[in-house]
């Protein structure tokens, strides 16, 4: 893997290299995998099928492409993007016709919603029986498109070499996003003599990165008179690897930052003007800090109603400065004082380079200090059973300080965003925008592939990990060393949760039971162990973290239908922060009326 | 309001349920919607007609502009422009009825295209008030048949969107 892995590196990366044409005679499956390697595919998660084995003959000759087979083509596409979230390269996935093709739509529409670079490629039937409802004929760009970038339906055998760099150009540039590749199978059994001296040449797709400079100046203005002002930062400074802009940003101007669920990773946790992250399930500090800034300066984000909450109470005095690459998302939810169309990175360089330290901020900083150290993040231990949020902060002070995590979807997926401390962009893996469960186990898979020397975590609920289960096997088989640990509350917790917030717990179907996540693990010949005693936490993750190999801890905790077994704070949907539920007893509107903060 | 916008895409498979598939996904509503071959044979043109407040009108514009396939999107609702839409009515001519119709064909500047014993199929183009007024009066008259092109537009002057 190593060997292909660099081989891979040393290629110039896409657009820049120079391919040589043989004029062989080549199959259009060769084709395609010559095309892949030309636009530097290390890895590929694919599984095969009728309409597809072709490729994989193709594959399983390539010197330069790992194969990885997934155990089923859902993994495989969350593995491509926990391939991509954890590089900030694309990933790619490839499944065969109908079932195949239709499986891998959730990590499709997942890298849509996060905008994850991705290529998915799919065998199709022989165009020669298309639309005559063949065996495993399923019209995939058609059932794809609202969910893609762009994608492509090869109908010559000569468009492959074009089609297959445009795809990767077009899912990596810009605001990122999945590109989908149909092949049908006669096609890829045609020959041809290829042509792959082609050049980019696509009018039509131009993104702008480029910021305007009056824009700039006019943001660096509103800065320079703020006397509140805060960063709400996301994803988007993670996909144009500007977290250094970003960092020496702050450090010049002294202002404070809170990121999204997508951000996170994008400032350190823990440095004294971060806020950690905002919305929901967000720090309390963020949010009250959010609402009472006079500037937000918003940074690759979307204004997404998890951290918006009821728009028309958000940041109601606020001016708004956002910069995003996507044009539409200016204007989309919150209409901006100061909207900036471009690459953020480039946005944070010439603000940076411009803006002055800040030297009137003092009554502001202590105050958002004042609000740390009021309302941190905090659980209570029990001695009698082991607590979710502890197994995390335990597992992130045993960790190495570059692990990658990634998460299923649920209570435990939030506790990790709560409690984990990131320091490096492209460690945290999160289907956040579709929150779609069963990607903590295939997302870590693909990680693991890029990262073969790293430790890769994932931490998983019960119902999300058997969501992707049957992913254990390609771990073991492909000696891939995720280690899992399963918070394992025999419920669906966040719904329950939600059950007992809003619907007086009643259990509409949210109890799934026990099972013996370690047995199973066995079962795949995977080593694991079971807890469910506090003081059995410690010792287990270490011998957890210290095995050479793939892992399961399935930790067993009690749910419980107070506040200690929830997700805390919550602000419920569509509120404002003022109702941010803080504990069993009050939520912030009444606190602050109590200490007189509010009038009464 | 109404808008009209004009779309340059390029004439590919797919494009147009990309674009409808688009308005309907994101809640956007199509009055209607034209699409045919420009001078060049590789780019198509759109013409739709919409209906929203500013804020919705830009997010059509957009969300079309971020689709890959599409060149170019001008609103021509924020200038002037010349608006156009054929029709096509088939008429139940009973007798008492055809010397009328031919008058309103007549001071409409419309054509009869088809003729037989018991019918006329009128051919008319205009903009959306003439063909309004033109339906208006000979729909008492026995409408058997009609079909709309759906408006095309260009802008007035010599600008040009190409």
């Amino acid at each position: 893997m190593n060997s292909k892995a660099t081989a891979a590196k040393k290629r110039a990366p896409t657009g820049k290299s120079k391919p040589q044409n043989s004029n062989r005679i080549m199959k259009g499956r060769d084709i395609l995998v010559r095309a892949l390697e030309d636009a530097g595919v290390e890895v590929i998660f694919g599984y095969p099928g009728g309409a597809s084995m072709e490729i994989h003959q193709g594959l399983t000759l390539s010197k330069k492409i790992r194969m990885v087979l997934p155990r089923h083509e859902q993994g495989g596409a969350f593995a491509a993007g926990g391939y991509a979230r954890s590089t900030g390269k694309v990933g790619v996935c490839l499944a065969t016709s109908g079932p195949g093709a239709v499986n891998l739509l959730t990590g499709i529409i997942d890298a849509k919603m996060d905008s994850i670079p991705l290529v998915a490629i799919t065998g199709q039937v022989p165009s020669t029986v298309l639309g005559t409802d063949a065996f495993q004929e399923t019209d995939i760009i058609g059932a794809t498109f609202p969910l893609v970038k762009h994608s492509y339906l090869v109908s010559d055998i000569r468009d492959i070499p074009k089609v297959v760099q445009e795809a990767f150009v077009i899912a990596a540039t810009g605001r990122p996003g999945p590109v989908l590749i149909d092949l049908p199978k006669n096609i890829q059994q045609q020959e041809t003599v290829p042509d792959f001296n082609v050049k980019f040449d696509c009018p039509s797709y131009k993104p702008n990165l480029q910021p305007s400079s009056m824009q700039i100046k006019k943001a660096v203005h509103a800065i320079k008179e703020a006397k509140r002002p805060l960063i709400y930062a996301g994803g988007g400074i993670i996909s144009s690897h500007a977290s250094k802009e970003l960092r020496a940003f702050v450090k010049k101007t002294g202002i404070p930052i809170t990121t999204t669920v997508m951000g996170l990773g994008a400032y350190p946790s823990e440095d004294p003007l971060s806020l950690r992250m905002l919305g929901m399930h967000g720090a309390v500090y963020a949010n009250i800090a959010i609402n009472n800034a006079d500037l937000v300066i918003a940074l690759g984000v979307r204004f997404d109603d998890r951290v918006t909450g009821k728009l028309s109470e958000f940041c109601k005095d606020a001016k708004f400065i956002h910069v995003d690459i996507d044009p539409s998302e200016i204007n989309k939810n919150i209409i901006v004082d100061i909207p900036i169309q471009g690459d953020v990175k480039r946005a944070l360089k010439m603000m940076g380079d411009l803006a002055e330290p800040k030297k009137d901020m003092k009554p502001w900083l202590d105050q958002v200090k004042a609000w740390k150290q009021e309302f941190p993040l905090k659980y209570e231990l029990n001695p009698k059973a082991i607590v979710p949020q502890h197994v995390i902060s335990e597992l992130n002070k045993l960790a190495e300080k570059n692990a990658v995590v990634s998460v299923g979807v649920g209570q435990h997926q939030m506790w990790a965003a709560q409690y984990w401390n990131f320091d490096e962009p492209f460690n945290w893996l999160c289907s956040s925008g579709l929150g779609a469960m069963g990607f903590g186990l295939p997302g870590a898979m693909g990680a693991q592939v890029a990262h073969p020397n790293r430790q890769v975590i994932n931490i998983e609920g019960d119902g999300s990990f058997l969501m992707n289960i049957q992913e254990l096997q390609t771990l073991k088989i492909e000696n891939i060393p995720v280690k899992n640990v399963v918070l394992n509350n025999a419920h669906l917790g966040m719904v329950a949760q939600w059950e007992d917030r809003f619907y007086k717990s009643l259990r509409g179907h949210t109890f799934l039971g026990d099972a013996h996540f370690a047995e199973i693990a066995h079962a795949f010949g995977i080593k694991s162990e079971s807890i469910s005693k506090p003081e059995e936490v410690v010792p287990a993750l270490k011998r957890m973290l210290k095995h050479k190999g793939p892992y399961v801890l399935d930790v067993k905790y009690p749910y419980n239908d107070k506040s200690m077994g929830h997700v805390m704070p919550m602000i419920p949907a569509n509120h404002s922060y003022l109702d941010t539920i803080l504990d069993a007893k009050q939520n912030l509107r009444e606190y602050w009326k109590k200490k007189g903060v509010l009038p009464q | 309001m109404q808008h009209t916008i004009s779309v340059l895409v390029v004439n590919r498979f797919g494009v147009l349920s990309r674009i409808s598939g688009l308005f309907s996904g994101r809640g956007f509503n199509i009055e209607s919607l034209n699409v045919a071959e420009t001078s060049d044979s590789d780019i198509s043109r759109m013409t739709i007609v919409t209906i929203g407040d500013d804020s919705k009108i830009e997010q059509i514009t957009k969300q079309l502009n971020k689709l890959v396939d599409v060149i170019k999107v001008v609103d021509l609702t924020e200038e002037k422009f010349v608006d156009r839409e054929l029709i096509l009515v088939k008429m139940n001519a009973e007798t008492r009825v055809r010397e009328e119709i031919l008058r309103i064909v007549e001071i409409f500047r419309a054509k009869v295209v088809d003729v037989s014993a018991q019918t006329y199929t009128l051919e008319m183009t205009g903009d959306e008030s003439k063909i309004k007024g033109f339906l208006e009066l000979l729909r008492p008259l026995g409408i058997k048949e009609l079909v709309r092109s759906g408006r095309i537009a260009v802008s007035r002057g010599t600008k040009s969107i190409h």
